[in-house]
């Protein structure tokens, strides 16, 4: 069976002026990455992971080399098509959650929706994304009534609740005690096993990584892959 | 994203910072509150000021003597022939009846009671001109005039002060500069006017004013001519007419006339102008508080903008587009200006109401006049503040780079 590709890249590089001196914090990854594959991405700090998770998740472009994320080839895009591919084809998880707090964990979830343009049935898309992640009885509370775990959880949510391509764990369980933080990575490995969602966490862990099918190890903006 | 939920989130953003929003709005509160009040008394006083110049006649012409415009060398004064002249049915048909008027204050006693008031000397017709109306007593009669009378007709503002009462005053005696008069007339209140009050005046026949209180060099001067037109519609012909007559008087060239002739609408006209300039002064300055209102908004809007800055980049990583955060703050700041600007209506309304109030009990009633357009004129330039001071707020917003947005603590 050939394999189908989400995520291909070639030769990323990413170069930052800091001042006089240009600071290569990529420096050629190539990276491929199946559908419904879980990865994890370790590396020192420094070492460009948080770069390349923002490349492959689209939230910024690589100074060269070539990206095509789910058929699309992302270095061509502008700032517009870009927001849409985020929208559609990527979800995020992030170390802090990052949930709105003035408004309930169902309006959290159902954000992404709102800048999809026209997708009917929002609020059911929204609680039903809610209720996979265990939280169908907390939908009207707001994240500030939340233990930390559910708020990763209403965080999930949010990531699912479009379908996307991959989903990105920028250190999911870096905010959590470590049994809340094992409950929210075997959420995610079982979303992996349940539904074939793409998954890739970057952290710092090797407990965590231990658990990936695959781990990329970056240093100094390059990979060292150990199977 | 659609608007209507774009307004509803705004309102919930606005909502869970209350006292800051509540300080914004209240900014443009007191801006749009001066500016519909202002614009409320300026109207108001406009009103007021166009309502007494029509009361006294829409038919009526006032001839003076002098050019106001023009530089005219030895005016000649007008006089009582001049009066009679005008009063020609063949050369002027269009003039119905005229009051000459001679005009000074004198110093009005009675039990020990002293007061400056105006002396206003003149013929009977003059009354029926002005619409006087009597609490008791008469008006000057033609056999007044003729008899060189010592009689007054006096305003009611005298009879309070030196009688402390208003009936039975008729037939009492009063001193002009020293010299006795009869009260046969008292008047009815006609309150304050566009030309100082008029219940504190005195009136005496023509004649014996010019020969026993105001003294003028030639003989039979006029201070002024009123003159009243058959009607409103003949103004025009009427002022040709008595132009005609006076020119033919006074031998003046063709072009320079030596006197003036006045309508009440040329009046209206002036005084429409005078409290238009008014209005907009004092709008202006109320303008410059709604300005400080919009400066307000777009400092909050930065302050808010930089403490969203996470959030910002959260909506963009997940899908918000550049226009998506610009209407989003956009809106936000509108809806600070558009409450603003709505409460701000209310309390220019109840502003304006408590003027009228302050106006009436001092004697002065005035209605200040909120018109439909001063309301839509406050909502639109409030909106427009709250889109102006929100543009660059906004701008900022949806130019921030989501990588360093979210990255930001």
């Amino acid at each position: 069976m050939a394999k189908e590709w989400v995520i291909l890249a070639e030769d990323l590089m990413k170069v930052y002026q800091m001042g006089e001196v240009d600071v290569r914090a990529l420096a050629g990854v190539s990276v491929r990455i199946e559908r419904g594959e879980v990865v994890s991405i370790m590396g020192p700090s420094g070492s460009g992971k948080s770069t390349l998770m923002n490349i492959l998740g689209c939230l910024d472009l690589p100074t060269s080399g070539k990206y095509i994320l789910d058929g699309e080839a992302v270095e061509t895009l502008n700032d517009d098509q870009l927001a849409d591919i985020r929208n559609r084809k990527v979800g995020f998880i992030f170390q802090s959650f990052n949930l709105l707090s003035r408004t309930t964990a169902l309006n959290n979830v159902e954000l992404p929706l709102r800048y999809s343009g026209k997708v009917p049935n929002r609020r059911e898309r929204a609680r039903i994304a809610l209720e996979s992640v265990g939280l169908g009885d907390r939908t009207l509370h707001r994240p500030t009534e939340l233990s930390g775990g559910q708020q990763q959880r209403v965080a999930i949510a949010r990531a699912l609740v479009n379908d996307p391509a991959i989903i990105m764990a920028d250190e999911p369980t870096g905010n959590l005690d470590s049994k809340v933080g094992k409950e929210i990575l075997d959420l995610l490995l079982a979303l992996n096993r349940d539904k074939g969602t793409t998954l890739i966490i970057v952290t710092h862990d090797p407990a965590i990584a231990a658990q990936t099918q695959r781990i990329i190890h970056l240093r100094d903006g390059l990979i060292e892959e150990k199977k | 994203m659609n608007i209507g939920q774009s307004i509803i989130e705004a309102l919930e953003t606005l909502n869970g910072n209350k006292l800051r929003s509540g300080l914004t709005i209240l900014g443009i509160v007191i801006g749009v509150g001066a500016v519909i009040a202002m614009l409320a008394i300026g109207q108001g006083a406009q009103d007021t000021i166009t309502g007494a110049i029509s009361g006294i006649g829409t038919n009526l012409l006032f001839v003076s003597s002098g050019n106001q415009v023009q530089d005219v060398r030895n005016p000649k004064p007008l006089t009582m022939s001049d009066a009679q002249a005008i009063t020609d049915p063949f050369a002027a048909p269009d003039v119905m009846a005229i009051a000459p008027i001679i005009q000074g204050s004198g110093d009005v006693t009675s039990g020990g009671q002293t007061m400056r008031v105006s002396v206003t000397g003149t013929t009977p017709e003059y009354f029926i001109m002005q619409n006087y109306s009597l609490i008791e007593g008469d008006f000057l009669t033609q056999d007044n005039l003729q008899g060189n009378a010592s009689a007054a007709v006096i305003g009611p503002g005298i009879a309070d002060k030196l009688f402390s009462r208003r009936n039975g005053v008729v037939g009492e005696t009063i001193r002009i500069n020293g010299q006795p008069f009869h009260i046969v007339g008292l008047l009815e209140s006609k309150g304050g006017g566009a030309f100082g009050s008029q219940d504190d005046q005195v009136i005496v026949p023509f004649t014996t004013a010019q020969t026993r209180l105001i003294h003028r060099s030639v003989l039979n001067e006029v201070d002024v001519l009123y003159v009243q037109a058959v009607s409103a519609k003949a103004v025009p012909q009427a002022t040709d007419e008595v132009k005609q007559i006076l020119r033919q008087r006074h031998r003046t060239p063709v072009g320079v006339d030596d006197f003036t002739v006045f309508s009440q609408a040329d009046f209206l006209t002036i005084a429409t102008t005078v409290t238009g300039v008014f209005t907009i002064f004092l709008g202006g300055i109320a303008g410059i508080s709604l300005l400080v209102g919009g400066i307000g908004i777009m400092n909050i809007m930065l302050v808010s903008v930089t403490e969203r800055t996470r959030e910002i980049g959260l909506r963009k990583a997940l899908g918000a587009r550049k226009r998506d955060i610009l209407i989003q703050f956009l809106i936000e700041s509108s809806m600070l200006s558009l409450i603003g600007g709505m409460i701000g209506i209310l309390l220019g309304w109840f502003l304006g109401f408590i003027v009228g109030k302050i106006a009436a009990a001092s004697g002065n009633p005035f209605n200040p006049a909120i018109s439909l357009n001063a309301i839509l004129l406050a909502t639109l330039f409030s909106a427009a503040v709250g889109l102006f001071f929100g543009i660059y707020p906004a701008n900022r917003a949806a130019g921030l780079e989501p990588v360093e947005a979210l990255r930001y603590e």
